[in-house]
């Protein structure tokens, strides 16, 4: 059996697997479960310092080339994550907890980030690029380098007051001109890793009969196997960028050889979303259990040691 | 299988069942087991999941109560208007040929047992089927239920102006101590009536099954909204009917539920 572990931000998963944010999210049982079925890690749902209402249903619609949704970052505020962020790390499941964070502007991402630091999540990760609330708040901060930066240094600045050592990881937007020139002026101001990619648009549906767009927000991202060859690409041009830098893959990985292909160009962990709709839960075993089909044929004693590998 | 995006179909026929409920009737491609739901759409205003009254073969039927400001809107919709649907979604009532069964129902918990009902009835099973409300002009399909071979109508209404004055729980329980012996017990109502249903089940060890419904967004899986504490299990795919044991591991099955930003509420 190939050893499967990978250390991310001096953190250490027992497989590259990361339940991404926005699915089964929202509570410390429903997390647990999926540590259950097999995943390294999980990513809880944004979460806001106060209550933030999502978008009236349809919000998630899919087939079998996509998914789009406009669920709207729906969250009841900071005291019910302290309460399910507390009960997942009593349960002790051994596997870290990533806490992505959302604000609405850079000084209350500082806010939020200094309140959930306090309940000692594993790793700190800010959702600067959700695409499905600009009707509420205007292009996301991943679009604009000098933005990014900013959220990211108040962030720091925040938690380095507090002498929280926690690791800030920031969840870049693909849907930028220069995607890499973003990474960068992050990373300048004091990241300690990526998520690449969130979802790509927003898009949109209509249903022809009533004529009407499918989601009530009428747009919403995009996700889906289609879209793995953008991360790919994403994750391979900023690992060659700012090759120190640790990465979480996401995007269209459904399939052990899809989280190899992402680790390869340069993710040292794998996000799991959109997939769990194709595969069911039981994705992640099922990923893994692959992965360690191709190690063995292959040859590969350490998974790790085939991040970054592709030149 | 379809896909999980709303279909468009046109409305065939309406019948108002009591002064807040309305049946709907239409076409679609995908047979439906009782128990299970449809999201159903109303363009550019909402979508919510609602429970399967009835499946004919080739017409749906869904008894919605006018409550919410979609179901009002829903309630002007005539025949030929479209709604959209998809799934259906979930798990299933089920039996054994020949089974005596209790149907507790409460409320528009009638719809989904009143199709298990006519569908266990044509298996030989013998029906007792306890309809609760609050008064007689709220119960549901009480000629439908009537006219349902093997079947005897147990109705209770919280007014007495109809049946058994009291709840449906209470009326089933006296209907035990009178002698009555069950093979399988399904209910469907309020969570609470439910709860109670649970209890007396378990301690008189009779096979039971349980709809647990949580606040769903998506329907298949992914949202999140609708997992149940501590087994973390999705209540649109798992449920919403249970049996009584994975019900009775649900900590928060007759306590609390949450809403839809995750915030939990007591009943």
């Amino acid at each position: 059996m190939a050893d499967l572990s990978v250390n991310f931000c001096g953190v250490k998963f027992k497989n590259p697997l990361v339940l991404a944010s926005g699915i089964l999210g929202i509570t410390a049982s429903s997390w647990r479960n999926v540590v259950r079925h097999g995943a390294g890690g999980i990513t809880t749902k944004s979460l806001w310092l106060h209550e933030h209402k999502g978008h009236r249903n349809p919000v998630i619609i899919a087939n079998e080339h996509y998914m789009l949704n406009a669920v709207g970052v729906p969250d009841a505020g900071v005291n019910k994550a302290r309460e399910e962020i507390g009960k997942f790390l009593a349960f002790r499941t051994g596997a870290p907890l990533i806490a992505n964070i959302i604000a609405d502007t850079v000084h209350n991402f500082g806010e939020t980030a200094a309140e959930i630091a306090k309940i000692k999540p594993d790793i700190l990760e800010v959702n600067i690029s959700c695409p499905n609330v600009e009707d509420e708040f205007g292009k996301p901060f991943a679009c604009v380098a000098a933005d990014a930066a900013r959220v990211t240094k108040e962030v720091k600045s925040r938690l380095k007051k507090m002498r929280f050592k926690i690791p800030v990881i920031i969840k870049l937007s693909p849907n930028v001109e220069n995607i890499v020139e973003i990474a960068r002026a992050v990373v300048n101001a004091g990241a300690d890793g990526l998520t690449v990619m969130n979802s790509v648009g927003p898009g949109m549906a209509i249903n022809i009969e009533t004529r009407t767009p499918i989601l009530k927000n009428k747009v919403g991202g995009l996700t889906g196997p289609a879209l793995k060859p953008l991360a790919v690409k994403f994750i391979y041009d900023i690992h060659h960028a700012l090759p120190k830098t640790p990465i979480i893959g996401i995007g269209g990985v459904l399939t052990g050889a899809d989280a190899i292909e992402l680790m390869m160009a340069g993710a040292t962990l794998v996000g799991i979303g959109t997939g769990i709709y194709y595969r069911g839960i039981g994705i992640f075993k099922k990923i893994t259990d692959e992965m360690q089909t191709w190690c063995k044929a292959n040859h590969v004693k350490r998974l790790s040691d085939l991040i970054g590998t592709v030149s | 299988m379809l896909d999980n995006f709303p279909h468009a179909v046109r409305i065939k026929k309406i019948i108002k069942e009591t002064p807040l409920v309305r049946s709907y009737f239409f076409e679609y491609p995908v047979r439906a087991k009782p128990g299970q739901f449809v999201n159903v759409w109303v363009a550019g205003i909402d979508e919510k999941p609602m429970s399967i009254a009835f499946d004919d073969g080739k017409n749906y039927m869904l008894s919605i109560a006018a409550i919410g400001d979609m179901t009002k809107v829903l309630a002007h919709k005539k025949v030929g208007d479209y709604i959209g649907i998809r799934g259906p979604y979930g798990t299933h009532f089920s039996w054994k040929p020949g089974q005596r069964i209790a149907m507790l129902a409460g409320g528009y918990g009638a719809g989904p047992l009143y199709f298990a009902a006519s569908k266990a009835v044509a298996q030989n099973c013998h029906v007792d089927f306890f309809l609760g409300a609050r008064s007689k002009q709220h119960l549901l399909f009480s000629a439908q239920i009537k006219k349902l071979k093997n079947t005897r109508f147990l109705p209770s209404t919280n007014d007495g102006s109809a049946g058994f004055h009291g709840t449906s729980v209470a009326c089933w329980a006296e209907q035990i101590k009178k002698g009555a012996r069950y093979a399988r017990v399904m209910t469907c109502g309020p969570e609470l009536m439910m709860k109670a249903v649970s209890d007396i089940a378990w301690k008189k060890k009779i096979d039971a099954q349980i709809s647990v419904e949580r606040y769903m967004k998506c329907g298949f899986g992914i949202c999140g909204n609708c997992c149940v504490d501590d087994l973390g299990i999705t209540t649109c795919q798992n449920g919403t009917v249970m049996p009584n044991s994975v019900a009775r591991k649900i900590k928060e099955f007759g306590a609390y539920h949450r809403d839809s930003v995750g915030r939990k509420h007591s009943f």
